[in-house]
């Protein structure tokens, strides 16, 4: 009879599902073995991002606080939202007396960024790469315009990227 | 009406050398008071066994922070709900928007008075006692149809239309499933009934398959009483934002809450009542002892509302007219049949 | 049938307007749907687009190629993979740059990963529409899987910008097959749960059969494609009609069914799944050796013209479609997006349906807003 087949058809589907959540809390219930979330801010100190995981762009300083950058300004041509922003001056080289770029200041605006990575594939010296930090809330939008090179900072003297 | 021999008035008489009329009020005082704190906790920790329990459903850890287990969190919850302005919608029909909440948290709290929580602890026996509750929980509908009604919005007007169908249709085949355990236990009193199944045993026992159909009816009425998924059309999140208390903040939108969760606890305990023997200790292995009585029923309790919930994080919602054709060509029927079959069973003596 | 007649003359019912959205749980985003309705019963649905309007084309036609790609990630942000791969693979075609095979499968891999991606969110918000709401926890659960499996190689979890015009932008790290063969057989025994579950429970079944139904001739019309489409009868996958990558030796069938409602729309994106898997399982074992990314001019220029790239996203049938005049950025870039085309079909399902009906039949076309609107 249909009317009753119906019945038991509709109970048996409805306890197949009852099983597979049942299942779930009785094991989470007395083990907690098949929980899957993380609790996030306890477990900070663990944490361990992929290595290619983009949080920030960073530049890189050797131990001497000596970077990379010699303001070649590729990365501001290349990003697409106007995040990066190089200040640079010139200055006579003593060498070979000739005057050269430095740089002043990478100003890289965090509200902007997209992290598509446009201007570490553009860098021809490696001196921008991938940070992995991700914790960037802030109360203020200012705290989000950094500025990558580290005061007093200066660029690695004779520096020649091995890709050029 | 005359104030019963009970342990307050005993104790204020004897003691404290009240007199009985004054002894009688005091004691109807502390009782609710008494009955109010209880309930209000009930409600934050059914609150906080859902989060708990859906959790664990899903996987999850759930509140975990505030005290042991997450204990507090509900409270804390509740002490920010109780800070929260109280607001509505500019157009609202104030005088129904303000009253509404309390159409419902009154009779959720209205129908805990004559649960018997153990033999010797039971705030009102009415003879009456199953109807009463039906009849007062059914009051419930008003504050969620006002509710809808008064919001403004309509949103909420639809869902406190789905509540009006949903409630009358499903009351009908709850009060069918009382009608026929009535027919096994021959009382409508609460502490009778108990008292019936102390001597046959649980009705779902002695009244075998007539009690198992009606317990399974029950079950799913009653989860279509406390407006729970499957059958929370009236709140429908995906559909409706959150129906009839869209439109309510702080303590009212708290009214609501809670009043779900204690009607959750007050069908279950009707669940208990009837079919699981009440306070009554599994093969009468404490039933001498008193006030142990209160731990079995809670737990049986807390069992049946166990059950509401993995309905509710295991199926999806009906629709409307599913809700209807459910009730209407399967539940309502085969629980009329089930109150003929009920009594034939009693007539014949088959129970146990 | 009388007495409903003389109701009908006694009582004068009116009809009314709902605004579903911008803000509504059911509306996947910042969407509005102006219901006209008679009581539940739905007469005119009218969405209403435009809340999250980014002008992406626009600011297509004022960046390099090479840029376009990462703002492709913000349209169908589900399938950001496949929308990449759309951009390079119309300037590999359009500049004439060969790519090789490993590129080829890494992008068909990455494809089908994010299909998979894309469908258990899909099937995640799907229960919770109808009102199961464990289903998006276990959703999320096995998609969590996939998104590791992104996050190591590409670096981000949801806007990959993987694909770059000549190859991909990294190596496929070296967890990567292992990753995305524990992936496979852990979701080949998490799978048959999602249909335990919800598929085969009966107040889903209810809630999905024979509702919104769409014929192959209307679904045509209105220019729907991907699952929503073929759920219909209608032959429109990319992937075999017009390979690109590496799907033209891959075996794998396009899932149809006939019924046209919004459980054969469940269903199709259900076996979808299945078949991404196998597509998965015949590229993962021999990936063949070779560069990830082929040389590539420092600045590239599209030869004046027009050119069309399409992609089967999991949505469906993705275009982009460029007019250039030989310049670095494109004169006019149009995306043909799926999601924008699948809306058109909701008003004619949702015809004399009930409101839970509409969120049922707004959930199995699967749009993403930010496609819609671009």
């Amino acid at each position: 009879m249909s009317y009753f087949g119906d019945i038991a058809s509709a109970t048996k589907t409805l306890i197949s599902g009852m099983k597979i959540t049942g299942r779930y809390f009785f094991v989470n219930f007395f083990t907690r073995k098949e929980i899957i979330t993380v609790e996030y801010p306890d477990n900070i100190d663990t944490l361990k991002m992929f290595d290619r995981f983009r949080g920030e762009i960073v530049m890189y300083h050797d131990e001497n606080n000596q970077h990379r950058c010699d303001a070649c300004t590729m990365c501001e041509i290349a990003c697409p939202n106007g995040s990066i922003e190089i200040i640079w001056d010139k200055a006579i080289n003593e060498e070979t007396g000739k005057p050269k770029k430095f740089l002043e200041e990478h100003i890289y605006h965090l509200e902007m960024c997209t992290m598509c990575g446009l201007c570490i594939e553009a860098c021809p010296a490696d001196a921008i790469m991938w940070g992995q930090n991700f914790h960037h809330a802030t109360q203020d939008r200012s705290h989000l315009t950094k500025s990558l090179n580290q005061p007093g900072s200066s660029f690695i003297p004779g520096y020649k990227n091995p890709k050029k | 009406m005359t104030a019963n021999k009970t342990i307050i008035t005993d104790f204020l008489v004897d003691q404290m050398q009240m007199p009985v009329d004054i002894a009688f009020w005091v004691e109807i005082v502390v009782v609710a008071a008494v009955y109010l704190g209880v309930f209000a906790l009930l409600g934050l920790f059914l609150v906080w066994m859902e989060r708990r329990a859906a959790a664990f459903f899903q996987q999850r850890l759930g509140p975990n922070r505030r005290g042991p287990a997450g204990l507090f969190q509900t409270i804390a919850d509740a002490l920010k709900l109780v800070s929260k302005e109280i607001t509505g919608t500019e157009k609202r029909d104030k005088f129904l928007y303000t009253i509404a909440p309390y159409f419902v948290i009154v009779t959720a709290l209205m129908a805990l008075a004559v649960l018997p929580f153990s033999q010797e602890l039971q705030a009102f026996d009415i003879n009456l006692g199953v109807f009463f509750i039906t009849s007062v929980s059914s009051v419930a509908v008003i504050g969620i149809f006002l509710a809808g009604w008064a919001s403004n919005n309509k949103f909420s007007l639809l869902g406190g239309m789905r509540s009006g169908i949903q409630m009358i249709s499903y009351e009908l085949s709850i009060g069918m499933v009382i009608v026929a355990m009535t027919v096994l236990t021959g009382t409508l009193q609460l502490s009778e009934i108990i008292s019936f199944q102390q001597e046959h045993g649980w009705s779902i026992w002695s009244g075998h398959i007539p009690a198992i159909i009606g317990f399974m009816i029950f079950m799913i009425a009653g989860t279509a009483e406390s407006n729970r998924t499957p059958f929370d059309l009236v709140e429908a999140e995906s559909e409706l934002g959150s129906g009839y208390h869209s439109e309510y903040s702080g303590m009212n939108f708290a009214y609501y809450f809670l009043a779900e969760f204690v009607n959750m606890f007050i069908i279950s305990a009707m669940v208990v009542i009837l079919f699981f023997g009440g306070w009554l200790s599994p093969f009468g292995i404490t039933d001498g002892i008193p006030y142990v009585g209160v731990f079995w029923f809670v737990f049986k309790t807390l069992g049946v509302v166990m059950l509401m919930m993995w309905f509710r994080w295991t199926f999806p919602r009906f629709r409307i007219d599913q809700l209807l054709t459910l009730e209407w060509k399967y539940l309502i029927p085969i629980s009329m049949v089930n109150i003929v079959f009920m009594a034939l069973v009693v007539w014949l003596g088959l129970t146990f | 049938m009388g007495n409903q007649q003389f109701l009908a003359d006694k009582i004068r019912t009116q009809e009314y307007h709902l605004n579903m959205g911008p803000q509504h749980p059911a509306t996947h985003g910042v969407m509005r749907m102006v219901l006209k309705l008679d009581g539940e019963e739905i007469r005119d649905v009218e969405p209403v687009m435009g809340y999250i309007h980014r002008s992406i084309e626009k600011m297509s036609e004022h960046i390099t190629y090479k840029q376009i790609i990462h703002l492709t990630d913000r349209l169908d942000y589900l399938s950001s993979h496949q929308n990449n791969e759309a951009v390079a693979l119309l300037v590999e075609k359009a500049t004439g740059i060969e790519v090789n095979d490993r590129i080829k499968v890494i992008r068909t891999i990455m494809s089908e990963l994010s299909r998979i991606a894309s469908h258990q969110l899909w099937w995640a918000v799907m229960g919770m529409d109808t009102g199961a709401l464990t289903t998006f926890f276990y959703g999320f659960r096995d998609r969590e899987l996939i998104n590791d499996i992104f996050e190591e190689t590409c670096g981000s979890r949801l806007t990959m910008n993987y694909s770059v015009i000549g190859g991909v932008r990294y190596d496929l790290h070296e967890n990567f097959v292992k990753r995305v063969k524990d992936f496979i057989v852990h979701f080949r025994k998490k799978l048959p749960e999602y249909d335990q579950l919800l598929s085969n429970n009966v107040i889903f079944r209810k809630r999905t059969e024979g509702i919104g139904i769409l014929t192959k001739e209307q679904v045509i019309a209105f220019g729907m494609n991907g699952p929503t489409a073929r759920a219909s009868g209608f032959v429109c996958d990319i992937r075999k009609k017009i390979p690109y990558s590496a799907y033209d030796r891959v075996h794998f069938e396009e899932i149809m069914a006939t019924e046209g409602d919004a459980f054969a729309r469940y269903k199709v994106r259900i076996l979808e799944m299945w078949e991404s898997m196998r597509i998965i399982e015949q590229l993962i074992d021999d990936i063949p050796e070779g560069e990830f990314k082929v040389k590539t001019k420092a600045v590239i220029k599209l030869p004046a013209g027009e050119h069309l790239q399409r992609v089967e996203t999991a949505r469906g049938d993705f275009g982009v479609y460029a007019i250039s005049d030989g310049k670095k950025n494109p004169f006019r870039l149009k995306f043909r997006s799926p999601s924008f085309a699948n809306m058109h079909g909701l008003n004619k399902m949702s015809e004399g349906t009930k409101i839970a009906d509409l969120v049922v039949n707004f959930s199995t076309i699967d749009v993403v807003v930010p496609d819609i609107d671009r």
